[in-house]
């Protein structure tokens, strides 16, 4: 009975979505989309790209155009990493046990394999204004490679303390940044390097930094909440 | 059309939340609503056959066009904050199942 009522509501629902959507202009026929009617348009312009200098038009979008919204998604992320701490609370961690033991090979090999995630991330988060990727995606290779080392070794704890440092640090830095835009040009968050080639590593003014102190961040945030989920409290 | 298919996918999280009863369910349903979402965002960015990344390289002399790149940026902050909320959600999943030893809600009504 129940499956059979929530069953109709969400066909009317689903009905009543396509119906106000149909025939309006966010619901245009697919593939069939003139970008010049668009205010997109413009970030596209020979100009603008030139003005930001990022050959990555979404970080570009992301990191320059919208600097500060990027600035209060990183906080929206670390106010969820500080709610899953407080929710898994307690001084006197240990680490869930796994239910095998892991030989010799196991942990060698996942110390190599470390290395080579933790490249690919930094290579990606360098990378954030010339190819896809960036500070985001970056971030969670690097929270990857904390869970990969938990799961590989049953003597690993990573260091909790050293997270939250470095995602303090990266945080304010952003913030920082940010303010000196306010003191050598306009506005917050505003570019005060040379914008440089299009298309080259160092280009674009502060899109690079910033992207990288995102990176920073969002993996220790993910990194941390990795650790708070694989710990538990110490039953006395 | 890719658009109907993400309103599916929207309408299916729905009735997995009406529906089910189970924690891990709902959350599950959760992100697939999410996941529909995305799609129909960035699908109402796609300009047309041979368009491609909106990335500056070497081959955008071939007379290509690019999609448009603000509902890939806007995705991006969703697909953020979609990884906070679940990770939120899961942490509330774990200590509902280490208060009362199960994810069903129906369960947890005798139980309490």
């Amino acid at each position: 009975m129940r499956k059979l009522f929530g069953l109709l509501i969400t066909i009317a629902l689903g009905v009543m979505i396509i119906l106000a959507l149909d025939k309006t202009s966010a619901f245009p026929k697919f593939g069939e989309v003139d970008l010049q009617e668009r205010i997109s348009s413009q970030y596209l312009t020979e100009e603008n790209i030139e003005m930001v200098g990022s050959a990555n038009i979404v970080t570009a979008i992301v990191v320059g155009y919208r600097g500060f919204d990027t600035l209060g998604e990183v906080t929206v992320l670390f106010i969820s990493a500080l709610g899953v701490a407080f929710i898994f609370g307690g001084t006197k961690q240990k680490r869930l046990d796994l239910k095998f033991k892991p030989n010799f090979m196991l942990r060698v090999g996942s110390n190599v394999l470390l290395g080579i995630i933790l490249v690919t991330s930094l290579y990606i988060i360098l990378h954030g204004h010339l190819t896809p990727g960036g500070g985001f995606p970056g971030g969670a290779i690097i929270a990857s490679s904390v869970l990969l080392l938990y799961l590989a070794d049953d003597k690993f704890r990573s260091n909790v303390k050293g997270f939250k440092l470095m995602e303090g640090i990266a945080g304010s830095i952003f913030v920082v940044v940010g303010l000196l835009g306010l003191i050598f040009a306009t506005a917050f968050l505003e570019n005060f390097l040379p914008v440089g080639t299009v298309g080259q590593l160092l280009s674009a003014g502060i899109i690079p930094i910033i992207y990288v102190l995102i990176g920073l961040k969002v993996g220790s945030e993910i990194a941390g909440v990795v650790d708070n989920f694989l710990t538990e409290e110490e039953s006395a | 059309m890719i658009q109907y298919a993400s309103i599916i996918l929207f309408v299916i999280g729905i009735y997995g939340l009406f529906v089910s009863k189970n924690v891990i369910k709902m959350i599950v349903s959760l992100n697939i609503m999410e996941i529909g979402l995305n799609i129909f965002i960035i699908s109402i960015g796609f300009v047309g056959d041979g368009a491609i990344a909106p990335i500056i390289s070497s081959t955008q002399d071939l007379g290509l066009i690019f999609v448009d790149p603000l509902p890939q940026a806007l995705v991006l902050t969703a697909i953020v904050i979609g990884v906070g909320t679940t990770a939120l959600a899961l942490a509330f999943a774990k200590t509902i199942y280490k208060t009362y030893n199960t994810f069903e809600l129906d369960e947890m009504e005798e139980s309490a």
